[in-house]
């Protein structure tokens, strides 16, 4: 049973996906990457070491960048498209949509800073409508995967895929959870922990914030069934689904507005197919500010003791 | 000509006066089939379409190196219609051109088609999917790119529109294919000094062309649009140019060919059908008596 790792090392999922992309790029000569003067930031850089022959840098340039990447995949490249979330998802919304959702096109859209993994950078740099907007887009395959090791398999992964795949990478370090742990494939939950009394359902930095959680609330005898929801899109309904039928009761936990994202993903398949009591972690429809990571999950309700309160009312509401 | 930049770029046709005749009438025939279209649907952007009807034949029935019956083909050159709005004329050129059949023309804009109303990769021979204004050149640029890795030599065609040229994107694209070197890239511009709502000077003024395009590195090329010595000389030109992308300025008139539409920025959009479907009776019995009977074959 994978548990966090409190005090041992962390790496930012954008680490894992720089260096995957030079594996990648080693195992595929396809493989072209697009950048917009943040590579040391992406972690494109090392890419650009290892071939500058498939390394694109376009400036500070976003739209330009998306579209060149749909024209470089229409010829038959693997593209994948570096910046930060706020501008992948939303500078460069309708170019995405619509160069490279619409035509399907095997461009891989990785972007970091995800949430109030941006921390200090302050709103400007906190993506957390990206999740719903891209979402919102037909053709898209949505991953947010929560630790260095499923990042790696999620870039893998998204390069077979034929069409477009958004990879969401975190700013700061993440412990490493699945070491040797379970195969990940897109699409599929992966369930850290198996109980019948509450489902919490996590993406991306906050299935550590869960387990926290969960482990707590097994102390107090309550078992929690843990998903990590690392794909959005397509969900896993049959896992979720599984789950509420045994638990009653449900929290989504992401570190995005609770408008659009996983808590609403959640409850569109639940709405639909099991209505469930769920509460949804994650902003509630405001913007946060500038702070350290855990001062801001803190203050805006999103760190493990306020899942566990969520956990505990929930399960009140049971039928 | 001059590539330092002088007033304007004067291009010479040496065109054999058979490649010229024949385009011509290819161009004539684009026009009926556009309009034809257009009045069909009852829908669609008729002026920007008869703007680039001389530059669409010059490409698909002379420079550029296609083959119907491989659309697919990886070493084709590529043709982006970033004013896609312009798609009808396009997917007469397409038809014409053999990749797919005239009857097909008579679906645009029709549920089940691919012919929608702005171009799509699902219709055969369209390379790339436009419509939203200022990215075909970013795209173009991705081509060109790709090509380049794969040491293709296809070249790679852009048309863009006047007012295209609000959109910031476009200027984004435009530095890149200069960045990186890219002479396989020849925008068109169908430069017909009308925009949706009026006059481009008007509405937002470019400012100086030629030297926004020069100053990023551009080999700029000025012609008449309409006249095809010109635009395929200066399609050549660019064809041999080396180091730097080149921009072909095709001054050209919106609604060219049809006297009610000429210069008048509302037919931008399909205005009155009635007048158009009338319009296109018309031209239908013209062409139908033509004594070049070639016209008559190609009538539906």
């Amino acid at each position: 049973m994978a548990s966090t790792l409190k005090g041992e090392k962390t790496i930012p999922t954008r680490h894992a996906y720089g260096e995957t992309l030079v594996e990648l790029g080693k195992l595929n000569d396809r493989v072209v990457v697009f950048e917009a003067d943040i590579s040391k930031s992406t972690q494109t850089y090392r890419f650009a070491e290892a071939f500058p022959d498939r390394f694109f840098n376009v400036g500070v340039a976003e739209q330009n960048m998306m579209a060149m990447a749909a024209g470089a995949a229409i010829c038959g490249k693997i593209a994948f498209v570096s910046t930060y979330a706020v501008f992948g998802s939303m500078r460069a919304c309708e170019q995405m949509r619509t160069s490279v959702a619409y035509p399907k096109l095997n461009v891989n859209i990785a972007v970091s800073h995800a949430g109030l993994t941006a921390y200090d950078d302050g709103v400007t740099h906190q993506a957390i409508e990206d999740l719903g907007i891209v979402r919102s887009i037909p053709n898209m395959t949505v991953v947010q995967p929560c630790d260095a090791p499923s990042t790696r398999k999620a870039v893998m992964a998204a390069a077979k895929i034929d069409g477009p795949v958004y990879l969401r990478l975190t700013r700061i370090g993440m412990p490493i959870l699945y070491d040797a742990g379970p195969d990940f494939e897109i699409g599929k939950a992966i369930r850290l922990r198996r109980g019948n009394d509450v489902t919490i359902v996590a993406i991306g930095d906050m299935v550590f914030q869960a387990l926290d959680a969960a482990e707590q609330l097994a102390i107090e005898g309550i078992g929690v069934d843990l998903l990590d929801m690392h794909t959005i899109k397509p969900l896993d309904q049959e896992a979720l689904l599984e789950s509420v039928m045994r638990t009653g009761a449900v929290v989504t936990a992401e570190d995005h507005n609770v408008v659009g994202g996983l808590g609403s993903a959640v409850a569109e398949t639940l709405g639909e197919h099991r209505p469930t009591p769920m509460t949804r972690i994650g902003l509630q429809d405001t913007f946060a500010e500038s702070g350290a990571y855990d001062d801001l999950l803190r203050h805006y309700g999103m760190d493990a003791r306020h899942i566990i309160e969520a956990a505990r009312k929930v399960m009140g509401r049971k039928k | 000509m001059n590539r330092e930049g002088a007033e304007v770029t004067t291009v010479a046709g040496a065109e054999s006066s058979d490649i010229v005749r024949n385009l011509t009438r290819w161009t004539r025939l684009l026009r009926y089939d556009t309009l034809r279209m257009i009045s069909n649907a009852d829908s669609g952007h008729p002026g920007g379409c008869m703007s680039m009807a001389e530059i669409l034949t010059c490409l698909y029935f002379e420079v550029m190196r296609v083959d119907p019956r491989r659309p697919d083909w990886a070493d084709r050159d590529r043709f982006i219609l970033s004013k896609g709005h312009g798609a009808p004329i396009l997917y007469a050129a397409l038809a014409r051109k053999g990749f797919f059949p005239v009857e097909e023309l008579k679906s645009l804009r029709k549920i089940g088609s691919f012919l929608h109303g702005h171009p799509d990769i699902s219709a055969p021979g369209v390379d790339m999917t436009t419509g939203c204004l200022g990215q075909g050149l970013s795209a173009g640029v991705g081509m060109a790119l790709a090509g380049r890795h794969d040491r293709r030599d296809y070249r790679v065609f852009v048309v863009i529109g006047c007012g295209e040229m609000n959109e910031g994107q476009l200027w984004e694209g435009a530095a890149s294919a200069s960045h990186f070197h890219l002479d396989q890239i020849t925008v068109v511009l169908d430069y017909n000094k009308l925009q949706f709502d009026g006059a481009v000077d008007e509405v937002c003024a470019p400012g100086d062309v030629r030297g926004r395009w020069q100053s990023l590195g551009w080999n700029v090329l000025e012609i008449d649009g309409h006249d095809i010595p010109q635009i395929l000389g200066s399609l050549r030109q660019a064809n041999e140019c080396r180091g730097k992308p080149t921009i072909i300025i095709a001054h050209t008139i919106k609604g060219k060919g049809v006297d009610f539409m000429e210069n008048a920025f509302l037919w931008h959009s399909l205005m009155d059908n009635g007048l158009l479907t009338k319009y296109v009776e018309r031209m239908q019995h013209e062409l139908n008596s033509d004594p070049d009977r070639f016209y008559a074959q190609c009538l539906w």
